[in-house]
């Protein structure tokens, strides 16, 4: 099937939506970094992975993803109920008593499409790893992806899984850094500097690829990029550049949307810059 | 006093290493990661047999966790191993989230746990566990007490479906559990039938309590001596049961005294059966380098502290208290 990058951005224009209105009905989540790795959900969901909607914990015969950052909860399960895991009716109850969404993914209330919890940050690349290993042993040929945040890859972990997917060659795993330099006390770079990415990913033995997260079409080619490099001896790490907030123009540009959810006020203006494309849920 | 004797001492953990062996030749989907100690957990057998099930992930304790989590989608049953210290307090978030709170079936093994580990010291000691994990909702914890339970238990944990804890020890100590038996998890095992006091005894302070059984019955003190091999789901039925029969209790573990076995029996019995307890276990405080046979005596963990454990516990039990 033809990737087709306007229809793409219509799905995306949704999602957002959707990520607003979850976070304004209930008042908190994390909509900045949602806004912000919208187009990159999309087009993995949309198009880059081959998976299936008729949910099966083990995956097997299929792309697995796997999200780290596990605050972005909205821009998945929009994501997940936009390609048909579940009702998108469902995204109403996110961070309500009793909800499958609960304010941070979980198996625990068996939401397909969902893996593995996610929340305490610097935990998903050791999982990915693992779900690709088992592939390797299974001999099941389909990739395993992963997101992590630019913040969460100050937290040690993240690095004893650098070093090991390179010296494993790891190579069906292509993990993804969402690069918006905020974190919730700031810059990355006023909290804790991440310094040149690029170079250590390369010196951590990783085929290190760069894309703008937010210009779908460079998403695509960044994916289909990536695709291209695995199977070749070596993990596969894409620097996404992102706007936090990207989308909606009051959000942009500051770390301040990280956790904190809009007003009515701030919900209509928001809303009234993104094309309402599949209908709300 | 039912007569248990034995002919070697051996290592729990090698009785991992050969149940890990075993478990590997019966199910192909078994694999293990190791955190730099493959010798000291007696995995090497395994990593022989089969090198392309085995993982060395290096002195990255939280990034095995992760890969044991991530292995399980698709179907593999993941078994990591390292010293019970870097088995859970180093790993209790990724234990948490990555396995106890998404359901995966990772089985944690681990060995050197508690003082018998001996001269490294405190660092090494981990006294606290049995505890940290058997908070964790959805984690079995077994502790057993030889050789011969410590593979049976391997073995039954591999068709277990769900997240274990299973912990075993350096030191070598008496084999006296059948060599063919069938390891039950949850079910506790009657060491020895009696009427005076029950003594529930796990790990290496089975063996103790069963020297202390012999001496309390040349005291005339006919002890009830059970094996709680699983912390968790703990058997309430034969400690209710028992305990309905002498009216009196010992616990002894090698752990702290908070949140080990003893306070999962003393929840058990203030719920359903208030009733005298005394604990053998370390005083909550940290270990230090010695033999371990030095550190038991010098920790309270004795066959003697248990007997006078007994005797405090009956004359409270005789003064109504």
């Amino acid at each position: 099937m033809a990737t087709n990058i306007e229809q793409l951005t219509k799905t995306a224009s949704q999602v957002r939506r959707d990520i607003l209105r979850m976070v304004h009905a209930c008042q908190s989540g994390h909509p900045g970094g949602s806004l912000g790795c919208t187009d990159f959900l999309v087009a993995l969901y949309f198009d880059i992975m081959n998976h299936r909607t008729d949910f099966s914990m083990d995956g097997k015969g299929e792309d697995l993803f796997f999200l780290s950052n596990g605050h972005i909860s909205p821009v998945f399960y929009s994501v997940l109920a936009r390609s048909g895991y579940f009702d998108v009716k469902e995204l109403a109850t996110f961070r309500k008593l009793n909800s499958r969404l609960q304010g941070h993914p979980t198996t625990h209330e068996h939401l397909p499409g969902v893996r593995m919890a996610s929340g305490s940050l610097g935990q998903g690349l050791s999982v990915a790893i693992g779900a690709a290993l088992t592939k390797k042993l299974n001999g099941d040929a389909s990739l395993v992806f992963s997101l992590h945040g630019d913040g969460e890859i100050q937290e040690g972990q993240i690095w004893e899984a650098a070093m090991y997917a390179s010296a494993n060659k790891v190579d069906n795993l292509i993990a993804t850094i969402d690069v918006n330099g905020q974190q919730i006390d700031g810059s990355t770079e006023q909290v804790l500097s991440l310094g040149n990415l690029r170079a250590k990913w390369e010196a951590f033995g990783w085929d290190v690829l760069e894309m703008n997260g937010n210009d779908m079409a460079d998403v695509i080619r960044g994916l289909n990029l990536a695709k291209t490099k695995t199977s070749k001896g070596k993990p596969v790490l894409i620097l996404m550049q992102t706007e936090m907030g990207n989308g909606v123009d009051f959000m942009m540009h500051s770390h301040k949307w990280h956790g904190i959810a809009p007003n009515d006020e701030q919900l209509a203006n928001a809303l009234g810059q993104l094309e309402e494309t599949l209908g709300d849920y | 006093m039912k007569k248990y004797t034995y002919t070697e001492k051996k290592d729990t953990r090698s009785g991992f290493g050969a149940g890990l062996l075993e478990a590997g030749k019966k199910n192909k989907d078994v694999v293990a990661l190791c955190a730099d100690l493959t010798g000291s957990l007696k995995m090497d057998a395994f990593q022989k047999e089969f090198p392309e099930r085995f993982f060395q992930v290096g002195i990255a304790e939280a990034n095995m966790i992760g890969i044991a989590a991530g292995m399980t989608i698709g179907g593999k049953i993941p078994f990591t191993g390292t010293f019970a210290n870097f088995s859970t307090g180093r790993v209790y978030d990724q234990i948490r989230q990555s396995v106890a709170y998404s359901d995966k079936n990772v089985k944690i093994c681990a060995s050197h746990a508690g003082i018998t580990l001996g001269e490294d010291g405190a660092t090494h000691q981990i006294l606290e566990d049995i505890g940290l994990m058997k908070m964790l909702p959805g984690m079995t914890v077994i502790n057993p007490c030889d050789y011969n339970q410590t593979k049976a238990a391997t073995l039954a944990i591999a068709e277990h479906e769900g997240p274990v804890y299973l912990r075993f020890g350096r030191p070598t100590v008496p084999v006296f559990t059948d060599p063919d038996q069938k390891f039950e998890i949850g079910k506790a095992w009657m060491v020895n039938e009696g009427t005076d006091v029950s003594i529930f005894a796990t790990g290496h302070l089975v063996w103790k309590a069963i020297e202390a059984g012999e001496k309390l019955a040349e005291m005339g003190i006919n002890a009830e001596i059970i094996n709680i091999h699983t912390i968790k789901p703990l058997d309430e039925k034969a400690i209710l049961t028992s305990v309905t029969k002498t009216g009196c209790v010992v616990s002894a573990e090698e752990h702290n005294r908070i949140g080990g076995l003893g306070d999962s029996i003393a929840q058990v019995l203030a719920q359903h059966l208030p009733s005298p307890q005394e604990y053998v276990a370390v005083n909550d405080s940290f270990g230090e380098s010695g033999t371990p046979d030095q550190l038991m005596e010098k920790y309270g963990l004795s066959s003697d502290a248990i007997v006078k454990a007994v005797q405090k516990v009956l004359a409270r039990k005789k003064a109504g208290n």
